[in-house]
């Protein structure tokens, strides 16, 4: 599906920012592909037949490890679902032990999640396995970013010029990190909305635009991109409640109605309904969050496909 | 072996002593393992019969064996990081002839029974002098003081609660008021446990692009400033542990200014490292305080060069390797740093921040005087503590050849200049030639 002769340059896919223009681009051209294979009635290719994925996740995660699970049988490899809890791990085995018992299963590919930042980095250098990173901490979620991607080019088939807003948590979201990476180095003018407490002002590209205020910053927008945001950050005091959250940063029509019309909304999962964003614009035919989940598949086989292929 | 009746002449070398003013060729004659004699000339006319050692120093600094006052030993309790034994050994294979251990061993050295049995180890199983640093709170807890005057006659030569401050004001206050009863000095590992919470390394833009929780500078300047501000409430004798940052040297400066007693240490890995060694998660470049930035970097040369910082300590901090080969997360904080010390040091004097002389002082007597040591001078009569260097032998650092149990460095592959080839104390020679463990 890719054309000939590009390959990515590294057997691993830990972070956005270790990735090139052409090696995005080259990952969502891939992906039309699959998505075009996702439309037909038999979804499944033999293309991977006889490689082996593993799903190594640290941390509980329902849509991105069926997403990969999903995309790694359409390419007819075998998967195994390797979910290590917390407390298992506190009983002693270390993280290089799980990682290197993952690889003498003979998987050829490692998806890992982990809440430490930086993990599948260690892990790529002790594995000779691929390593996909599904989200390491608060570092990056680079699939989530491709996937991201892929959506926006199919309904504005470009990147390169849009205004694109990111909008809530963006100090802890990896989801943030990863789309920020990925949307700069594709051309798009990205600024980025919250409380202070959450955006850290200054110390990212200094050509993103930061704005406190959602009625400033959603202006013009092409793209509206919001994160989920975690309860247990008003419990550590980045903002008072999760009503005033939604008085000031909660994603209405009214405040949707002030970007350009008929701007993409978006959304990783899992939403909170009435905190981030209201149901009205959730559920409108400007929202493309269901998108997000069936393009997610063609990017992670696409991501799949090109790391195998690399391996030869 | 130990040789109460070590006698031995030092010809022809550089020697280097503050106490004394001396710097210059000189020479050494040291009986019964005490220091005798300082010659200032190549001392070939020293008389002596032939049951005294020659060591021919040409081409070598000779100079009072140094003093570290902020190691690790780990133990009682973490014995697989680290013991008396192989802790001491590194020290004096980096030209170390006393260390002080702080306190965070298991059990916590809370109490003199703690302080006698690191003391009583260590005088049948080290290869240099230790010291003990006793808890300023019970368990190091920060609820309530330790049994500082025990411990002060059990051997204690000051109290800190290194690693986990007293972050409440009023006990560190009390802390600072009750040691002036013994004279001891509080040593305060600066931290601002609130701020610093979660993180792993300097925030910064660094720390965002990694993903990594940041411990912004202002953690360590908050703490050293409040702490200055008791201080001069008190009366007290402050030192100031590990200072990484440009506030918080400025902050010192201008506490000794308004004649604040308050002095200040620094480590080599905060005048050789910054932040970036971090990249690709290096856990071995994971310390607390973290590794900041290069102005930082310029900040603590500064303050060493005008005195601000009085005293060079490794904070030794020996771990495991499966508790660096983890989680940057959840990785065990600091490097084994006796053994690396003095070379990157000598860089300080290449590099024109430090002259030999204020080296020795930074490395043997401030420290001594600091804690009420006698030690790192060559006065007359005072034990035969010498360190012989030279300041021209290169090597590269190679983790497996250290004798610490501690391979955590992030200086692995570095080329270093200089370093110790023989070292003196408890009346032994050691020559770093032969392996350290072969001579105990």
């Amino acid at each position: 599906m890719s054309e000939t002769g590009q390959q990515l340059r590294n057997k691993d896919i830990v972070g956005i920012k270790d990735l090139s223009c052409d090696e995005i681009e080259l990952i969502l051209n891939t992906a039309v592909g699959f998505r075009d294979v996702l439309r037909r009635d038999i979804k499944k290719v033999p293309t991977l037949r006889g490689k082996t994925v593993v799903n190594l996740f640290f941390e509980p995660s329902t849509r991105t490890r069926t997403s990969f699970e999903l995309a790694a049988k359409r390419l007819s490899t075998d998967v195994i679902n390797f979910s290590v809890s917390a407390s298992s791990m506190v009983k002693g085995e270390s993280l290089i032990d799980t990682a290197m018992t993952i690889q003498a299963l003979g998987a050829d590919i490692v998806i890992i999640r982990h809440s430490s930042s930086g993990v599948p980095h260690l892990l790529a250098r002790h594995l000779n396995a691929s390593v996909i990173n599904a989200g390491d901490g608060i570092n990056e979620h680079p699939t989530q970013a491709l996937l991201d991607a892929f959506t926006i080019m199919e309904k504005y088939s470009r990147i390169k010029g849009l205004k694109i807003a990111i909008v809530g948590d963006i100090l802890h979201s990896r989801v943030a990190k990863s789309n920020i990476y990925c949307l700069r180095t594709l051309g798009a003018e990205v600024r980025l909305i919250g409380p202070p407490t959450l955006i850290p002002e200054g110390l990212i590209d200094p050509d993103i635009e930061i704005f406190h205020s959602m009625e400033e910053g959603l202006r013009d927008i092409d793209v509206v991109m919001m994160l989920r945001i975690q309860m247990e950050r008003q419990d550590r005091g980045f903002f008072p409640t999760t009503d005033e959250y939604f008085r000031f940063w909660g994603l209405t029509l009214e405040r949707l109605s002030l970007a350009r019309p008929g701007a993409m909304v978006m959304h990783p999962g899992p939403m909170n309904r009435g905190i981030e964003i209201v149901s009205a614009v959730a559920d409108s035919p400007q929202s493309v969050i269901l998108e997000q989940v069936t393009n997610g598949i063609a990017a992670r086989m696409a991501v799949l496909y090109l790391l195998s292929g690399r391996r030869g | 072996m130990m040789r109460k009746d070590l006698n031995l002449i030092i010809r022809n070398g550089h020697v280097i002593d503050p106490s004394q003013g001396i710097d210059g060729k000189g020479a050494l004659l040291v009986e019964g393992g005490k220091i005798k004699e300082v010659f200032q000339d190549s001392g070939f006319g020293i008389q002596a019969d032939s049951t005294y050692e020659i060591i021919d120093a040409t081409g070598l600094y000779v100079l009072p064996g140094l003093v570290d006052m902020h190691v690790h030993l780990r133990e009682p309790g973490y014995e697989y990081k680290e013991t008396i034994k192989t802790g001491t050994m590194a020290a004096v294979r980096g030209g170390f002839t006393s260390v002080c251990c702080m306190p965070n061993t298991k059990p916590v050295n809370d109490n003199e029974t703690v302080t006698e049995f690191i003391l009583r180890k260590a005088y049948a199983e080290g290869a240099c002098y230790v010291y003990t640093i006793g808890a300023i709170t019970k368990g190091q807890k920060g609820e309530e003081l330790a049994e500082m005057g025990m411990m002060r006659e059990a051997g204690c030569v000051a109290f800190s609660d290194d690693g986990l401050p007293v972050m409440n004001s009023l006990l560190m206050r009390r802390a600072l008021e009750y040691s002036k009863v013994f004279g001891v000095t509080i040593i305060s590992h600066a931290e601002d446990l609130n701020l610093s919470s979660g993180g792993v390394m300097n925030e910064g833009p660094l720390s965002l692009r990694l993903g990594l929780r940041g411990i912004p500078v202002e953690a360590e300047v908050i703490a050293i400033k409040r702490d200055i501000e008791l201080a001069a409430l008190t009366g007290g004798r402050l030192h100031i542990a590990h200072v990484s940052t440009a506030g918080g040297v400025r902050a010192i400066r201008e506490a000794k200014r308004d004649g604040i007693e308050v002095t200040a240490e620094t480590c080599p890995h905060y005048f050789t490292l910054t932040e970036e060694a971090v990249r690709d998660y290096n856990t071995n470049a994971k310390m607390n305080p973290p590794l900041r930035t290069g102005r930082d970097v310029e900040a603590v040369k500064e303050g060493l060069s005008d005195g601000t910082i009085d005293v060079i300590a490794t904070d030794h901090a020996p771990h495991h390797m499966d508790e660096k080969l983890c989680e940057f997360d959840r990785a065990a904080p600091g490097i084994s740093g006796l053994e690396t010390a003095l070379p990157l040091c000598l860089g300080l004097v290449e590099e024109g921040v430090l002259s030999m002389s204020e080296l020795v002082k930074k490395m043997a007597l401030n420290p001594a005087r600091i804690l009420g040591m006698e030690k790192g001078t060559l006065r007359k009569d005072s034990t035969a503590d010498i360190v012989l260097v030279d300041p021209h032998r290169e090597f590269t650092v190679d983790s497996g050849e250290f004798v610490s149990m501690g391979k955590n460095t992030p200086f692995e592959g570095r080329q270093l200049k200089g370093g110790p080839v023989v070292v003196m104390c408890k009346g032994r020679i050691y020559n770093m030639d032969t392996g350290i463990h072969k001579q105990l």
